[in-house]
């Protein structure tokens, strides 16, 4: 159930300025992407085209086209709600709903959209759910608890788990584990490694140590200076775009040599 | 590390002191004005009562009764439509109209309700008057709805008009205060899984507002008991227990009653109306501690 994504000459704007640049990039399905660059080049604004969340700023647009399995997402007549349904996001920092329980934040994407689902089914997606998130024996005593009474890590887990029970074809994942101490971040790093035998996985992160331990391709953009659109500057297989880069700006940020 | 407290910082505290202090003393003194003035009506016999009343509490109850029921009448109205406004201000509206909007509900909440009350009269209640007589002929069978219709349109729902009109542009502006504070992370949270727009307003902006929708009904509830000159204007009262909505013989309400009777009485008749006041006062502080209980039940108090 999972899909190839293909950009072509996407350009994101706030307004009048323009975020991203003439981007053209494939990922593939059941792989991990990962965006990596500096701070401001634009790579979580173009993470957020791909569910079309950008358009969710007032004023925010988008050029070019978003190709799911070839069907491009902003075609007229195409609705951002089921677009967003097929493409599941996971936030910088954990947002579960404060007034629902644990079950009930699993199973809020299910039952939108009027749909109903069979209690014993409900019961069976919420633990397929939070085993697939790495969460079940942690929480499944206690599935009627709001869910602001877990741990950051465990909210960003049920968060995942939340976004799979809607099974998506893609996930999306902005920095995930900015907001999560190393323990955390480990269990969630060897979570996208088992989702991603299902899922395409794309995940933006600021951590390169991160990039090279979970993803199988990375894209690195970058930005000419301040006010100038985000490009991207490099698209290869992570091995090599740590190893031997042909851009010497991937080169020089992958070194640490700045960013 | 002791450092000398400076002149500054105990001339502020002690201000501050001061000014806390001030509003225990003003609640202070009328409570026990209320209360002193009172107790000679508590027990006075009928020659102290206006005609047909033998005891205080039978000249008070309906007055309560009255004053709860036009205050509720006019929350029922008055909550949906505010909630209604307060969202498509704060989530559907563009922001310019949102903007151009919301200053004119602002400037609603600043008519005096003395306008209010001459626009009950004089515009509402003729023009009312017709489907006053239309709902009573088609759903007569309803108890609430039952005739005989007053001729003039002066009913206590026409009140519950007015005073939903008086209290919505409040109930509206902190509502839509509070839906504008919802947290954008769970905004976005219910988006990404694929919310409509209603639904992401479900699942996030409401629960997030609900203490703070209960307070501004609330505030809104207490500006509705309190309210006097719009109900004395519009209704022509009796003292009675009453709940058809369409009839000409209607409760009235504490505040009302004594501005209408204030200037008529003395002796013992003043403490008799002073005595009903007391019962608003107490009436209005019950009010607020629910809504206090309500809001802090819920974990929050960060609506207000």
């Amino acid at each position: 159930m999972s899909k190839r994504i293909t950009l072509k000459d996407l350009d994101a704007y706030y307004g009048s300025f323009r975020a991203v640049e003439g981007v053209t990039l494939t990922i593939e399905p059941r792989s991990v992407t990962a965006f990596i660059g500096p701070s401001g080049c634009g790579k979580s604004t173009l993470l957020r085209t791909l569910n079309r969340m950008h358009e969710v700023v007032p004023g925010a647009r988008v050029e070019g086209e978003v190709l799911l399995d070839g069907r491009d997402l902003y075609a007229p007549g195409v609705d951002p709600v089921l677009v967003r349904r097929q493409v599941g996001m996971v936030f910088q920092r954990p947002n579960p709903f404060p007034t629902m329980t644990i079950r009930e934040n699993v199973l809020a994407g299910v039952k939108l959209n009027n749909r109903r689902i069979a209690k014993a089914d409900a019961e069976e997606l919420t633990e397929r759910s939070l085993r697939g998130a790495n969460l079940w024996n942690e929480v499944k005593d206690r599935l009627n608890l709001p869910a602001n009474g877990l741990s950051g890590g465990q909210q960003q887990r049920l968060c995942i788990a939340r976004a799979i029970a809607v099974q998506p074809e893609v996930l999306l994942m902005d920095e995930p584990c900015s907001a999560l101490d190393p323990i955390s971040t480990l269990a969630i790093e060897d979570l996208i490694e088992e989702l991603k035998q299902d899922y395409t996985i794309v995940i933006v992160t600021h951590n390169m140590q991160q990039a090279s331990r979970v993803s199988d391709r990375t894209a690195f953009f970058n930005i000419a200076g301040t006010g100038t659109p985000g490009r991207l500057i490099e698209y290869d297989d992570t091995r090599v775009m740590f190893s031997r880069p042909s851009a010497q700006a991937t080169e020089d940020y992958v070194s640490g040599r700045f960013g | 590390m002791r450092s000398p407290r400076r002149l500054g910082d105990r001339l502020f505290s002690s201000g501050a002191l001061a000014a806390g202090l001030l509003i225990l003393v003003v609640l202070a003194a009328v409570a026990i004005f209320l209360v002193a003035q009172s107790l000679p009506a508590l027990t006075a016999g009928g020659t102290d009562l206006p005609a047909g009343f033998t005891s205080f509490w039978s000249y008070v109850l309906p007055l309560v009764f009255g004053t709860v029921w036009a205050a509720v009448l006019a929350l029922v109205i008055a909550v949906p439509l505010s909630l209604g406004v307060a969202l498509f201000l704060s989530h559907y509206a563009p922001r310019r109209t949102a903007r151009a909007l919301g200053a004119v509900i602002d400037l609603l909440a600043a008519v005096p309700s003395v306008v209010f009350g001459l626009w009950g009269i004089t515009v509402l209640a003729p023009f009312v008057q017709p489907f006053y007589t239309f709902l009573s002929a088609a759903f007569g069978w309803i108890p609430l709805l039952a005739g005989p219709v007053s001729g003039t349109g002066r009913t206590i729902l026409t009140v519950a008009v007015v005073l939903a009109v008086m209290i919505t542009p409040i109930i509206t502006a902190l509502t839509r205060e509070i839906f504008l504070q919802t947290p954008r992370l769970n905004e976005e949270a219910a988006l990404a899984l694929g919310a409509t727009r209603w639904e992401m307003i479900r699942i996030a902006v409401l629960p997030f507002g609900l203490p703070g929708m209960v307070s501004a009904a609330m505030l809104g509830l207490g500006r509705a008991l309190g309210e006097t000159m719009a109900v004395a204007m519009v209704l022509s009262p009796s003292v009675v227990v009453s709940f058809f909505l369409l009839r000409s013989e209607n409760p009235t309400t504490i505040a009302a009653n004594i501005a209408l009777n204030f200037p008529d009485s003395y002796g013992s008749g003043i403490n008799v109306l002073i005595a009903t006041g007391l019962a608003l006062f107490v009436l209005t502080f019950v009010v607020n501690a629910v809504a206090r209980a309500v809001v802090g039940r819920r974990g929050g108090g960060k609506g207000l």
